[in-house]
């Protein structure tokens, strides 16, 4: 979408849905005029999440007979229905806040999402999920290519990585502040007065050079120039407090930031949060209070639930879509630890206001049976229905007005999967 | 703080060490660089009696909470490391501490989360000196093979007390093997990704069966811990196949053994990783980036002249890092700056630069997390994102605010050393004293003539202590959190 500012403005909102795309003012404009702007935070649970304890396929006969100490019972699972395939589906019973977002339609599972010949590998595992290229995992990560996408000059907070390095799903061109503490995120000098003013005054200066022909160097200066330019509005997020309390995680933390970046409406339009320790080789302890898969699952729940909670009463649930990855769903059945090895195809999770909730693809079958199509590795993993790539060119294409052709190198949008 | 020093005598100790303090430039600066190099090498004729300096006048401070407890607790672990950092006469020792912990990143908080937090800092840092049962800490070990043989700190990385719980090694048995260790020591120990398959991860699991950890006794007393056992009735004992070759002869099986000689196979697996090429190269590549530079391509000819040499040596790495400090590559000019400094050697490196006396290393450890490094506590197994992946924004706000902290703490320091050196006259004089001190990768243009502009920004120049004191700690700000600095 390209038009003048004045045309934008004659026009007025009612005239567009301002996309993800469009440039800072116009979206500053759109907002003072009670338009829409649209983001979306991409939620990565690091370490490999165990899909089969997270969305429960809790009458296979053959649940138990792979989990017989890490299967949560029939009766204690949080029942939400059933898929296309019949699979009577239900969520981990410390989930009760994500089943009310399900029950208000608004938590779309997208079950069996991967790729051929999936990675096992956490590093190799997560660059690919982060690149949506298993050719070349090394390049850049997807949504930083699309925020290379954005008309220039790109605002320095166009992205937010609420973790203290920068993961390779934001990777781009476009420089991406990480900023895992906004209280922190402020201009120390060791003098005060006009001697510290003149310290920013020029360690600004310095850092809009461009180092000519020294790209290495370049990259440090272009972080220095982001975070001196973005800390005043950054500053404005940290005394942000939700409508309702966030739990006092590092997730639920981040969580809090992001709502205040949208709240606050300083510009920033794609954030990357996550939360980790799904890497539960042992001691799994799926079902018990202040268990080890228990408590991942009261971080994600309670975290995601606050910031759900905050954004509906901000009246911002309609702007915004969280999107989950994880590495690799994990091994079937689990191991002589209680835990459970690196697996294949695993669940993706899309929650927002716009999002049309339910179940999409298929639950897998445990049947141990090496011909069951729905698994692989001799039954041992789950086997992939739905290319993750597809779900990316949903988003790409529904939800941000990108071209996901272009994005993603191939044509992936996949029938049947309008999530959003 | 001036120092009139050898250009490359200062590169070698950026890269073999953490800087250089003024008496190091003294010491190493009568050398030859191929003596400094044997020197830096051959550090265990170097006493190594540095830890009983900590809280003495003259050296950092450490913060003392009650008791300094290095043995039991992880932050004053972390303040006994950085001490030996700044003031180790064996930098090159502690470099390699550093890099051999990357590489065999294991991580603190899950340790702790299941053997209990003072019971996990012994199982990183504890020396076995100290110790009331002799337990010697992963890092420890580290340090004393930080130039020993590569398969040597294999097999005891394999019975480290910290990995078998961070991998979760002492849980793997032979009704179901547990293979997080099996893929790990492949993937990221040895040959890297891509050289071996799925099926080499369950064989290698069955391998290392029973290669688990003994229970303390019942008693509660100190000298009762855990340790490496070989548990031959969880060994399974029957042949694995792997897709590479074990034994010399081009054999990929080990055979089946009765259980009681099982351990073997799990030797015979590292002795075969330690043996591989791709380990080699693998090895190499690592060492280029960390020694050598992180600017372009990896040099090939470097990782086959290095894997080379790793292999003819038998895996010794004082053999491989003489090559390595030796290399025409580390010593070309394009070398120089070419790398992006770690927090640690960033926080290290000012210390050394800006003055230490009155800092506490404590102080550091926060600014540190805030740049994305907790020592004993790397993010996961693969180590830390190096490189770029430093200089997200809140990380280089961290540096520049680091170099804040510690430019206001040396405000006295700072203004004696350049009343010290005469170079108080002209605003001039201060620049030049000051960049002298605090090298950076050459400078982009515009930059001194804005540093200058600072100096004189507040009015005129006319070198009172009160504006020594403003001037001298805002220019060590600026210089230490420019972006030059924070190439090594």
């Amino acid at each position: 979408m390209r038009v003048t500012r004045r045309q934008f403005i004659e026009g007025g909102v009612a005239a567009f849905t301002v996309t993800f795309a469009a440039p800072e003012f116009f979206v500053d404009v759109a907002r003072a005029q009670g338009g829409h702007v649209r983001n979306l935070v991409v939620l990565y649970l690091g370490g490999g999440n165990d899909s089969l304890s997270m969305l429960i396929p809790y009458n296979d006969p053959f649940y138990r007979v792979r989990r017989p100490t890490l299967g949560v019972p029939a009766g204690q699972v949080l029942q939400i229905g059933t898929d296309a395939s019949r699979a009577a589906l239900g969520l981990h019973p410390r989930l009760t806040g994500l089943k009310q977002i399900f029950d208000q339609g608004k938590l779309a599972f997208i079950q069996r999402t991967g790729y051929e010949n999936q990675s096992r590998s956490h590093f190799l595992g997560t660059d690919i999920w982060s690149t949506a290229d298993p050719n070349n995992p090394q390049a850049l990560g997807w949504v930083g290519r699309y925020l290379d996408t954005l008309p220039s000059p790109v605002d320095p907070l166009v992205g937010w990585n609420t973790t203290g390095t920068l993961p390779r799903v934001m990777q781009g061109r476009t420089a991406v502040p990480a900023i895992a503490n906004a209280a922190g995120y402020s201009f120390l000098s060791p003098n005060g007065g006009a001697e510290a003013a003149a310290e920013r005054v020029t360690a600004t200066r310095i850092s809009s050079h461009v180092p000519v022909d020294r790209p290495e160097l370049a990259f440090v200066y272009e972080s220095s120039r982001a975070a001196l330019a973005t800390l005043d509005r950054v500053a404005s997020v940290a005394t942000y407090r939700g409508s309702i309390a966030y739990p006092n995680t590092g997730f639920g933390q981040a969580l809090q930031a992001v709502a205040g970046a949208m709240a606050r409406s300083i510009g920033t339009r794609v954030f990357y949060v996550t939360t980790g320790g799904f890497d539960t080789h042992a001691g799994q302890n799926v079902n018990a209070v202040g268990g080890a898969y228990y408590n991942l699952m009261a971080t994600l729940n309670d975290g995601v639930f606050a910031f759900y909670n905050d954004l509906r009463g901000q009246g911002l649930l309609e702007d915004t879509l969280v999107l989950s990855f994880s590495e690799f769903g994990r091994r079937i059945s689990e191991n002589g630890s209680q835990g459970t090895d690196h697996g294949s195809a695993s669940v993706m999770m899309a929650i927002g206001g716009r999002v049309n909730g339910g179940f999409y693809g298929t639950a897998p079958n445990l049947n141990l049976d090496p011909r069951n199509p729905t698994l692989e590795n001799n039954a041992g993993d789950v086997r992939y229905e739905t290319d993750f790539r597809s779900v990316y060119a949903q988003v790409l294409d529904s939800w941000l007005g990108a071209d996901s052709v272009r994005l993603l190198g191939g044509n992936f949008r996949k029938a049947g999967l309008g999530f959003i | 703080m001036a120092r009139t020093s050898d250009r490359r005598i200062e590169h070698l100790l950026r890269r073999a060490g953490f800087g250089a303090r003024p008496d190091e430039i003294e010491y190493y600066g009568e050398m030859s660089v191929g003596q400094a190099v044997d020197a830096l090498l051959d550090y265990e004729n170097i006493i190594d009696d540095i830890d009983k300096f900590i809280g003495q006048p003259g050296y950092v401070n450490t913060t003392i909470r009650g008791q300094f407890l290095p043995q039991s607790n992880i932050v004053d672990a972390r303040q006994r490391w950085l001490f030996r950092m700044v003031h180790s006469d064996r930098p090159l020792q502690e470099k390699m501490t550093l890099f051999w912990h990357n590489h065999f990143a294991t991580g603190y908080a899950k340790v702790a989360g299941a053997l209990g937090a003072a019971e996990a800092t012994r199982y990183f840092a504890a020396k076995a000196s100290q110790d009331p049962g002799r337990v010697r800490g992963q890092v420890e070990m580290l340090r004393d093979n930080a130039l020993g043989n590569f398969r040597d700190i294999l097999v005891s990385v394999a019975k480290d007390t910290a990995m078998l719980v961070w991998l979760d090694g002492r849980t793997n048995t032979r009704a179901m093997p547990q293979e997080n260790f099996a893929r790990e020591i492949m993937e990221l120990f040895t040959m890297g990704v891509g050289t071996f398959t799925e099926e080499d991860v369950y064989a290698g699991a069955r391998v290392f069966t029973g290669w688990n950890l003994s229970r303390p006794g019942a008693a509660a007393d100190g000298s009762q811990h855990y340790e490496f056992v070989y548990n031959a009735g969880q060994h399974d004992n029957g042949p694995k196949t792997f897709t590479f070759p074990i034994y010399a002869d081009g054999n990929r099986t080990i055979p089946g053994r009765a259980a009681a000689d099982g351990m073997q196979d799990g030797l015979d697996l590292i002795n075969a990783l330690a043996a591989s090429p791709n380990t080699a190269r693998y090895l190499a590549r690592k060492l280029y980036r960390f020694f050598v530079s992180e600017v372009g391509p990896v040099s090939g000819a470097f990782v086959e002249r290095i894997a080379s040499v790793y292999l003819q040596s038998r895996y010794d790495m004082k053999a491989v890092m003489r090559e390595v400090l030796m290399a025409p590559e580390f010593w070309d000019q394009s070398a120089y700056f070419a790398r992006y400094s770690w927090p640690v050697e960033f926080v290290v490196r000012a210390l050394k630069d800006i003055g230490w006396v009155g800092f506490s290393v404590n102080d550091a450890l926060n600014p540190l997390a805030a740049m994305g490094m907790i020592l004993y506590d790397p993010p996961d197994v693969a180590g830390w994102d190096a490189g770029q992946a430093w200089f997200s924004t809140g990380a280089m706000l961290a540096r520049m605010n680091f170099a804040a902290t510690l430019a206001a703490n040396q405000r006295f320091n700072l203004a004696a050393s350049v009343r010290i050196a005469d170079a108080r006259r002209t605003a001039d004089n201060l620049m030049l004293h000051m960049t002298g001190a605090l090298r950076t990768a050459p400078l982009d243009s515009g930059v001194a003539a804005e540093w200058a502009n600072y100096l004189r920004a507040t009015g005129p120049w006319t070198g009172s202590d009160a504006q020594l004191q403003a001037k001298a700690t805002g220019l060590a700000h600026l210089i230490a959190g420019s972006p030059e600095y924070q190439m090594v």
